[in-house]
């Protein structure tokens, strides 16, 4: 992450030597301030961090020290990731995850785009109801309807037991992709579609040539934020996944892997670093789209 | 969009040519049209119907009027205990949220050095994945051996039962919540940084003092924010369902498969949501219509929400322009 320069009300008075008492207090308070600011920052720090460094540590114990109270391996049991690894199912949720996350993603934001260019570039009537009802679809508590959702699947379609319940609804648009979408392609200005469509571009074209190259951001905000919806995805899963272990993913495997192994702390802490590491990796090489998806989130594109 | 008062008389060419714009809107509209029949208004109707059924999932339903809303409300014993956690974590969950938010929000815009390094760190848990950030805590927060009483014992502090404990099973899925507010402290990040510094420099004129300075400048440019980091926030937790079942199937040592046998919201039906209520109801009772009953309430409850922030007028969401 770049840091940003912190625009904070006052800035510390300019270092130099020596100066009237009134610059001398000042400087006296802005390097209080410096220590009092960063030693919560470190308290904060400390907050977010250690849950992740004792699962970290747990995770290479043995299995006899892993049911003591010590923080600090005696050994460090690299070995426990490769149990993880062979545990048998584990590469199928894998596989199970990335088919859902990824197919999930390109098909939800490939129909959310023409959706939400709609909703931001034409003037219809009732666009500001369709608005409406994307914005009440993106409030709705999947529980709502995931009764009659299921019977369909289930008894109409007989795909329970597969991903199919989960990835193929993704490509008639989702809500909050969309509304993210629409948000940011408002603050693209008009003046470029209009000349688009005075040199004779159909809107089709208009929208793939002009208007998506300088969506890229907004776009790979949301992809982002879509696949890890997906990879974090438990309450999909465990209705239409659950019956069949073939099609389980991580996030509902991980549950039957404390199962199997009831109290082997150790493992179950290796398994959940197994999880969270694709996470934070893609993360490093994506901050930037993650902070803009976050920011857009928040405020009125 | 005001309808237009003035007709003029339309030539054939432009009949044909709004037609063609209508269809042109259609087709581009025409991916959620089909998801918003077939995947909101058409489950929405079903679930209405199903409320006044009774279906089992195999039978063929029968119509027995309110008696699902009837049971829902007087005899099922995780009904109330579910909606007064539900209301319990959307009051002092979202609101201890936001106030965190804020602070680490105010906190990361102060930071001189490591600015950078700070926001990771304090980003990161938001990315954990929830069953896995759960199950972590768990462990973390597990009275026996957990790192976490082990620290304290070894102050001198008490150490509570945590998920165990009735008492501290929600204030343990708040402090779960607190540890990912990357979210938050994201968006109020933003918002502080945009505060226009004049107003600053025109307080600290005044002589307006640090609280002061927060009550009148920084709060008022930074409301439309936390207007929606509560709204939101509420919604988010209207449907919270991972954290709390993960929760208490992996303390009370009940886990594994599809959950069966499994008491629902250990310990002592503290960490129940509503949204569990509907899966207890709907996939482990088989009881459609009364797992229907309590989708409607809590969809009642979402767009209640929903309309207070579709009201607001104040920058943030509105559906136009």
């Amino acid at each position: 992450m770049t840091p940003t320069p912190a625009r904070a009300a006052y800035e510390p008075a300019a270092p130099g030597r020596g100066g009237t008492a009134a610059r001398r207090s000042a400087r006296r308070r802005a390097t209080l301030e410096w220590i009092a600011v960063h030693s919560l920052a470190i308290a904060a720090a400390l907050f977010f961090l250690l849950p992740f460094v004792f699962v970290f540590l747990t995770a290479v114990m043995n299995d006899d020290q892993a049911l003591t109270r010590d923080l600090w391996p005696r050994t460090w049991e690299w070995g426990n990731f490769v149990t993880v690894w062979n545990t048998p199912g584990f590469l199928t949720w894998w596989r199970n995850t990335l088919l859902y996350a990824g197919l999930g993603t390109v098909l939800a934001v490939a129909s959310s785009i023409p959706v939400a260019y709609a909703l931001a570039k034409f003037r219809f009537r009732g666009r500001n109801l369709a608005m409406m009802l994307v914005i009440a679809m993106m409030m709705l508590p999947p529980q709502v309807v995931v009764v009659p959702m299921y019977l369909f699947w289930a008894k109409q379609l007989d795909l329970a037991g597969t991903l199919w319940p989960l990835i193929i609804p993704f490509a008639f648009g989702n809500a909050f992709t969309i509304f993210l979408l629409r948000q940011f392609l408002l603050t693209i200005p008009k003046e470029y579609t209009e000349a688009a469509r005075i040199d004779g571009c159909g809107e089709f074209r208009t929208m793939v040539r002009i208007v998506l190259p300088m969506a890229r951001p907004a776009i790979a905000a949301v992809a982002l934020f879509h696949f890890f919806y997906c990879w974090n995805d438990y309450f999909g899963p465990q209705i239409y996944a659950s019956e069949n272990p073939a099609a389980w993913t991580l996030s509902y495997g991980l549950e039957s892997f404390k199962g199997a192994h009831q109290t082997d702390w150790n493992l179950t802490m290796a398994a959940t670093v197994m999880i969270m590491a694709p996470v934070i990796v893609v993360f490093f090489f994506a901050q930037k789209a993650f902070i803009e998806g976050v920011t857009l989130t928040g405020v009125k594109g | 969009m005001a309808a237009t008062t003035f007709r003029p008389p339309v030539s054939r060419a432009l009949r044909a040519k709004r037609r063609r714009s209508a269809l042109r809107t259609l087709g581009f509209l025409s991916p959620w049209l089909i998801g918003f029949a077939v995947f909101f208004a058409y489950p929405l109707v079903s679930t209405v119907y199903f409320s006044f059924m009774e279906y089992d999932g195999f039978a063929p339903p029968v119509w027995v009027g309110l008696k699902n809303w009837s049971y829902v409300f007087n005899d099922y014993v995780f009904f109330w205990p579910a909606l007064r956690n539900t209301l319990w974590l959307v009051a002092v969950m979202v609101s201890l949220r936001v106030l965190f938010g804020i602070g680490i929000g105010l906190l990361i815009t102060k930071i001189k050095t490591g600015a950078g390094v700070f926001r990771t760190l304090f980003y990161l848990p938001y990315l954990a994945p929830p069953v896995a950030a759960t199950m972590s805590f768990v462990f973390l927060l597990n009275p026996g051996t957990g790192p976490a009483n082990t620290i304290l014992e070894s102050v001198g502090l008490p150490a509570p039962g945590w998920f165990t404990d009735p008492a501290w099973s929600k204030p343990s899925l708040t402090i779960l919540a607190l540890w990912g507010i990357g979210d938050l402290m994201v968006i109020f990040m933003a918002a502080l940084l945009d505060v226009p510094k004049e107003q600053y420099e025109a307080a600290e004129l005044d002589g307006a003092r640090a609280w002061q300075r927060f009550r009148y400048v920084t709060f008022p440019n930074i409301s439309p924010i936390v207007l929606f980091a509560v709204v939101t926030g509420v919604i988010a937790t209207m449907q919270y369902y991972t954290e709390p079942l993960v929760a208490a199937k992996v303390a009370s040592g009940v886990i594994g498969g599809s959950g069966q046998q499994f008491e629902p919201g250990y310990p002592d039906r503290t960490t129940l949501t509503v949204p569990q209520t509907i899966y207890n109801l709907g996939f482990q009772r088989f009881d459609t219509g009364a797992a229907c009953v309590v989708a409607l309430v809590l969809f009642a409850l979402a767009m209640a929400f929903t309309a207070i922030l579709m009201r607001r007028r104040s920058g943030f969401m509105s559906a136009e322009d």
